[in-house]
C-alpha cells in the first residue's frame, strides 16, 4: 500500500512537472503485416506528436490474447493501448474495461467506418474500439483449372457448384487439390470457418435458450458435407491445415478453390510470393439457397483499457492509426496494395485503390453481407457470425474445434464428434450459468 | 558426526534456501487452493463467490480428463524410453575414439540449447510439415505417401520432439558417468574373455544405474508439465489424442480464463505429481542412496 | 593408457557416431540454412543450398530491435544464476557435510516444489507480480527464474559436494581453519568445477525459460523468448525469416555452449558418479 502511495505521488509529481515531459505509450500488437507496417511508419505521428513516445509489444496472436486478457481482466496496467479482434470487444466493454472513443478527433468521421465493422465495435451507442482493418470471407480460386473442368464460377456460388467443381478439378497425380479449407482445431481456426459455413447450412451453436444445437440434422449436415468434401477433394493432412498451411498450398498451386479470409486476397495475387498470382478469381461464400452465406466477419481494432493513466495521449494515436490519414500515408510510402482493408467506406470509392485491388469490390461485398446479430436462418441469442461472443467461447470453441478435426481426419465418426460436442456444450453452459 | 553447533550452523546455512522455497510454495499453493474452492472466471469478475467442491467435480468430469492422464504417462514415459535407451547408447557411442570427438559432440548436445517453442516450431514447419517438410520430401523423393504426422500420430509426434530436446541431457549425465567406469576394470573384464553384451550387463549398466535415476526423476520433473509443444503443434488434437494434464489446465486458465477450474486442475495435477514421485522413488529411489 | 584401437574400428565408429550427430543436429543446422533462404525457397521443398541472403536477418533487426531483449535475457540469466548459487550453495553444502536422516527428504520436498503445473498458477502470481510492482521488471523475472531453478541447483551443488572427501575438511578444522578458511581454502578449489557446470546448467535453463518470461513482461524486461514469440505463427508465412529469428534467439547459448562443452561433460555428473 505504502508503495503504491508513493508511487502515485510520483506520478503526480511527475504529471505537475509539467507537459514538456514525453509520455511513453505501451501499445499490445498482433504480428501480421499490417500491423509491423504500422510500427515502421510511426515517425508520421511522433513528429506531430512529440511529446509522446511509443513502445510495442508485438506478439503472435494467442499469446497476445492471453497477455492483455490477463492484463485488462486483472487490472495489470501494463498496456495503454490494445490490439483486440471483434470477439473481445463486445464482452470488455460490457464488464467495462474499456474507455469509449469519444475524442477521436474531428477529422475522423466515425460515419466513414463500415457500418458492419461498427456495429460490431459498438454498445449503446459508444464506439469502444476503432477498427485497423477489417475482413470477411470468400471464395478464391484459380481461373485456369475453372476453365480447365468446364466450369464457370457465379458470383455468388452454391456450396453444391462449389463440391461439384472441387471434385472436377482435384488432380491428385498432378498435386492439385479441388478444395482446401481449414481443419486444425482451434476456435480461430477450424471453428471459424465450420462455424461460418454452418450458418450457410442453417445450423447454430445454441437456440434462443441457449441449448446447443449439435444434436440436430443442420449440424450433421455441414460436418458430413465437410469431411466428404475434404476427403475427395481437400489435400492430405487437412486436419492440420489452418489460415498459414492453406495459404501457401494455395501459393504454390496446390488448391483449386480455398474458401477464407479476404486479406489473402492481397497475399495470393502478389506476385512475389504466389505462383498462381495472375489466375486468381474471386466469389462470395457460397451459400445452400436458405438465405445465410457463410461469410464471416471479423476487424482488428484498437482500444484503450479503462486503467490507462494516459487515456488522451492514447485516444490521439489511435485516432492516428485507424484514420484517413493513415490510408493516404501507406498509400504514398508502400503503394495502395498495402493499405490495410475493411474499415472504411471512402476506401472503396477510390479509383486508386480499387485499381491497385483486383479483389476490393468482392471484399466490401462480402463484409456488408455480413450480419453478426443475425447470423444464421434460425434466432440465436448470441451475437458473431463464426464465434460466438460470450466469454467461454475459446475454452469451448477449441474443444469442439479439436472433436472435428478428429472427425476430419478419421479418428472420429461424425456421429460421435457431434455427440460429444453436444456433451462438452451442455457441459460449458450450465457451468456458465446459461442452462438452469 | 555433527555436535550441536554445527547443526545450528548448517541449519542457518539452510535457511535462505529451504525458507524461499517454502513461502515460494506455500503462497502460491494456498492462493491456489482458495480459488479452487472458488467460482471465478476472469471474463466474469461480476459472478464470483464459493464453489465448494464443484470446480474439482467439474475438471475431473471433463470428457478429456481420462484421456489426458494417460497421455501424460505416455509423454513422460515415451520420452524417458528414448532418452534413456537413446542416451546409453550414443554415451557408449561417442566414448569410443572417433575422429572429430569434440565436434561431434557439440552438434550432439546442441538441441538442449534451444528454446522449447523454437524446437517445437522447427519440427512443426521444417521437419514434419505433411507438405513442406524435410519428412514429406523424403517420403515423396522414395515415391511414398508423406506421414502426416500431427494428424496421424499425434502423440508420437509430440514424444519425438520432446525426446528430442530432452537427449542431450541424458546423453551428457550419462556419458559423465561412463567415463568415470575404470579403464582397468573394463580390460579386466575384456582379458576374462566377457562378450560385449555381458560386460554391458554386468559391468556397465549397474556402474550406470545411479546416472540412469537422475535422468529419469529430473526429466519426469519437467515432462510432466509438457505444454508448450503441444499447443504450437496439435492444439491438443486430432479428438484429444494429444491433450495431456498440462494442455487441459492450459485450456481451462488461458482459453476458458476460469480461474477457479484451472486452480482445482492444479491442484489434481500436484497430487498426481506427487503420486507418481512417490512411485517412482520407490522403484529407482534406492539407486540414489548407494 | 588404453590399448590401440584398430583403424577399421574407429572408422566404423567415426562413421556412425558422425550420423547420428548429424541425424540430431540437423533440425538446428536445417534451421541455420532456411534462415539465409529466401521467402520463396524456403517453402519451395528440400534444398540445402540456399541463396545466401541477408535479407532475413535485415528485416528482422527493423522489424523488431535485438539488442534490447539479447541484452535482458543475457542479464536475467546471469543474474538470476548468480543468486540462485548464493542461496544454494550453502544449503548444499550443510546437506553435504552434516546429513541428517531428513536430507534426502528435503532434496525431494525442494524438487517437489516444481511439480505445479505454470500455467494453474498464472493469475495468482499475476495478481502478486501487479500488487508488488513488479510486472515487467527485471528484478520480478530474475526472482521467479532464480525460486524455479533453485531446486535443480541446491541438487546438483549436493551431489558435488558430497563427493568431496570429509577427511578433508577435518582436517582444515584440526588445522585450525575457521568456517571462512574452510570455504576458501578447502571448499572453493574442490567445488569450483561443480558450481561451474551448476552454473552453466542454470543459465541454459534460465535461458530457455519460456512462460513466465512472456507472461510477466511486455517491454523492459522482455528477454529473446519475446522476441521469438513476436516472430512466431504471423498471417502468412514467413518460414525464412522466422529461422532468422530463432537462429538469432538460440545463437549466444548455442555458443556458449559449445565453448564450454568440455566443462559440460565433464560436471553434468549430478552426483552419478560413485
Amino acid at each position: 500500500m505504502k508503495l503504491k502511495a508513493i508511487l502515485l505521488g510520483a506520478c503526480s509529481a511527475a504529471v505537475l512537472a509539467g507537459v514538456a515531459q514525453a509520455e511513453t505509450l505501451t501499445i499490445a500488437t498482433v504480428n501480421n503485416g499490417d500491423m509491423v507496417r504500422m510500427q515502421k511508419l510511426t515517425d508520421d505521428f511522433t513528429k506531430a506528436n512529440p511529446d509522446i513516445q511509443l513502445q510495442w509489444v508485438t506478439l503472435e496472436e494467442n499469446v497476445l490474447r492471453e497477455r492483455v486478457t490477463t492484463d485488462v481482466a486483472t487490472k495489470g496496467g501494463q498496456y495503454d493501448i490494445m490490439t483486440i479482434g471483434t470477439y473481445e470487444v463486445p464482452i470488455w466493454a460490457k464488464q467495462g474495461w474499456l474507455l469509449p472513443l469519444d475524442n477521436l478527433g474531428a477529422d475522423y468521421d466515425v460515419d466513414d467506418l463500415l457500418p458492419a465493422i461498427r456495429s460490431g465495435l459498438t454498445m449503446d451507442g459508444k464506439l469502444y474500439a476503432a477498427p485497423f482493418y477489417g475482413e470477411s470471407s470468400m471464395v478464391m480460386y484459380r481461373k485456369d483449372l475453372m476453365e480447365k473442368a468446364g466450369l464457370k464460377m457465379p458470383d455468388a456460388p452454391t456450396w453444391d457448384f462449389i463440391a461439384d467443381a472441387a471434385r472436377k478439378m482435384t488432380d491428385r497425380s498432378a498435386g492439385i487439390n479441388g478444395i482446401c479449407l481449414r481443419g486444425k482445431a482451434g476456435w480461430g481456426e477450424n471453428i471459424a470457418f465450420l462455424t461460418a459455413t454452418s450458418n450457410a447450412f442453417g445450423a447454430r451453436w445454441f437456440d434462443e435458450n441457449w441449448k446447443p444445437q449439435f444434436d440436430q440434422p443442420e449440424w450433421k449436415n455441414t460436418l458430413d458435407f465437410y469431411v466428404k468434401l475434404m476427403k475427395d477433394a481437400g489435400p492430405a493432412g487437412a486436419s492440420s491445415n489452418g489460415f498459414n498451411e492453406n495459404l501457401a498450398l494455395f501459393q504454390q498451386g496446390k488448391c483449386g478453390m480455398w474458401i477464407d479470409a479476404t486479406v489473402a486476397a492481397s497475399f495470393v495475387t502478389d506476385p512475389k510470393s504466389s505462383t498462381v498470382a495472375d489466375k486468381v478469381g474471386f466469389a462470395l461464400a457460397p451459400d445452400t439457397g436458405k438465405g445465410k452465406r457463410g461469410n464471416w466477419l471479423w476487424a482488428w481494432n484498437l482500444a484503450i483499457p479503462a486503467g490507462t493513466q494516459k487515456a488522451a495521449s492514447a485516444e490521439k494515436f489511435v485516432s492516428w492509426a485507424t484514420g484517413k490519414h493513415y490510408l493516404d500515408l501507406v498509400a504514398a510510402k508502400e503503394g495502395w496494395a498495402n493499405v490495410p482493408p475493411g474499415t472504411r467506406t471512402s476506401l472503396y470509392k477510390n479509383e486508386a485503390y480499387l485499381k491497385a485491388a483486383p479483389f476490393a469490390k468482392m471484399t466490401l461485398d462480402s463484409i456488408n453481407a455480413a450480419d453478426p446479430k443475425n447470423p444464421s436462418v434460425k434466432p440465436v441469442p448470441y451475437v458473431g457470425v463464426q464465434f460466438v461472443a460470450i466469454p467461454e467461447f475459446q475454452g469451448l470453441g477449441t474443444t469442439v474445434g479439436q472433436l472435428f478435426s478428429a472427425a476430419l481426419a478419421g479418428q472420429m465418426s461424425v456421429d460421435d464428434a457431434l455427440a460429444q460436442a453436444q456433451t462438452v456444450s451442455n457441459r460449458e453452459m450450465q457451468r456458465g450459468g446459461y442452462l438452469k | 558426526m555433527s555436535t550441536s553447533h554445527s547443526r545450528g550452523l548448517s541449519r542457518l546455512m539452510m535457511a535462505p534456501s529451504v525458507g524461499l522455497l517454502l513461502i515460494w510454495m506455500i503462497v502460491p499453493l494456498a492462493m491456489t487452493l482458495w480459488f479452487s474452492f472458488q467460482n471465478y472466471n476472469l471474463l466474469n469478475p461480476a459472478n464470483v463467490g464459493f464453489a465448494g467442491l464443484f470446480n474439482y467435480r467439474f475438471f475431473y468430469t471433463d470428457p478429456a480428463f481420462f484421456q489426458s492422464l494417460w497421455n501424460t504417462l505416455a509423454i513422460v514415459g515415451g520420452v524417458l524410453l528414448i532418452t534413456v535407451v537413446g542416451g546409453i547408447a550414443i554415451a557408449l557411442l561417442i566414448d569410443q575414439e572417433i575422429f572429430g570427438q569434440g565436434i561431434v559432440r557439440i552438434m550432439i548436445i546442441s538441441p538442449f540449447f534451444v528454446m522449447p517453442p523454437v524446437a517445437a516450431l522447427v519440427w512443426k514447419n521444417m521437419i514434419m510439415h505433411p507438405s513442406y517438410g524435410v519428412l514429406a520430401d523424403m517420403a515423396r523423393g522414395l515415391g511414398l505417401q508423406p506421414v502426416d504426422w500431427f494428424a496421424q500420430y499425434p502423440l508420437l509426434s509430440i514424444v519425438i520432439i520432446v525426446a528430442w530436446q530432452w537427449l542431450p541431457f541424458a546423453t551428457l549425465i550419462l556419458l559423465t558417468a561412463l567415463q568415470s567406469l575404470d579403464g582397468e576394470q573394463k580390460e579386466a573384464a575384456e582379458m576374462d574373455g566377457a562378450g560385449i553384451v555381458s560386460r554391458f550387463i554386468y559391468l556397465v549398466l549397474p556402474h550406470l544405474a545411479r546416472a540412469i535415476t537422475v535422468v529419469i526423476l529430473i526429466q519426469t520433473i519437467f515432462l510432466l508439465g509438457v505444454y508448450a509443444e503441444i499447443l504450437v503443434t496439435t492444439n491438443g488434437g486430432p479428438g484429444y489424442a494429444s491433450t495431456n494434464l498440462a494442455f487441459l489446465i492450459y485450456r481451462t486458465a488461458l482459453l476458458g480464463y476460469d480461474v477457479g477450474g484451472a486452480s482445482a486442475g492444479g491442484i489434481i495435477a500436484v497430487i498426481l505429481a506427487n503420486i507418481v514421485a512417490f512411485f517412482l522413488m520407490r522403484a529407482v529411489g534406492k539407486n540414489l542412496d548407494r | 593408457m588404453a590399448r590401440a584401437v584398430s583403424p577399421r574400428r574407429k572408422i566404423a565408429f567415426t562413421l556412425l557416431a558422425w550420423s547420428v550427430a548429424l541425424l540430431l543436429f540437423f533440425p538446428i543446422l536445417y534451421t541455420l540454412i532456411t534462415s539465409i533462404k529466401t521467402e520463396g525457397e524456403a517453402i519451395s521443398g528440400f534444398n540445402l543450398i540456399p541463396s545466401f541472403t541477408l535479407e532475413n536477418y535485415v528485416e528482422v533487426q527493423t522489424q523488431r530491435d535485438y539488442w534490447k531483449p539479447f541484452s535482458n535475457s543475457v542479464i536475467l540469466s546471469l543474474l538470476s544464476t548468480l543468486v540462485a548459487l548464493v542461496i544454494a550453495v550453502p544449503a548444499a553444502w550443510a546437506m553435504a557435510f552434516s546429513p541428517t536422516p531428513r536430507t534426502k527428504d528435503i532434496l525431494m520436498w525442494m524438487l517437489s516444489t516444481k511439480m505445479m503445473p505454470a500455467v494453474a498458477v498464472l493469475v495468482p502470481i499475476y495478481l502478486l507480480f501487479r500488487d508488488w510492482g513488479l510486472l515487467d521488471t527485471r528484478t520480478g523475472l530474475t526472482f521467479m527464474l532464480t525460486m524455479i531453478n533453485l531446486p535443480i541447483v541446491v541438487w546438483m551443488l549436493y551431489t558435488y559436494f558430497r563427493e568431496i572427501p570429509g577427511e578433508i575438511l577435518e582436517a582444515a578444522r584440526m588445522d585450525g581453519a575457521g568456517l571462512w578458511g574452510e570455504i576458501v581454502h578447502v571448499l572453493t578449489p574442490m567445488a569450483l568445477p561443480g558450481i561451474a557446470s551448476t552454473m552453466l546448467l542454470n543459465i541454459i535453463l534460465a535461458w530457455n525459460e519460456s512462460f513466465w518470461t512472456i507472461r510477466l513482461t511486455t517491454t523492459n524486461a522482455a528477454p529473446l523468448t519475446a522476441f521469438i514469440a513476436s516472430f512466431s505463427s504471423p498471417q502468412g508465412l514467413f518460414w525464412a525469416k522466422l529461422s532468422a529469428a530463432s537462429t538469432l534467439a538460440i545463437a549466444p547459448i548455442l555458443i556458449m555452449g559449445w565453448f564450454s562443452q568440455k566443462q559440460l561433460v565433464r560436471g553434468l555428473t549430478f552426483g552419478a558418479v560413485k
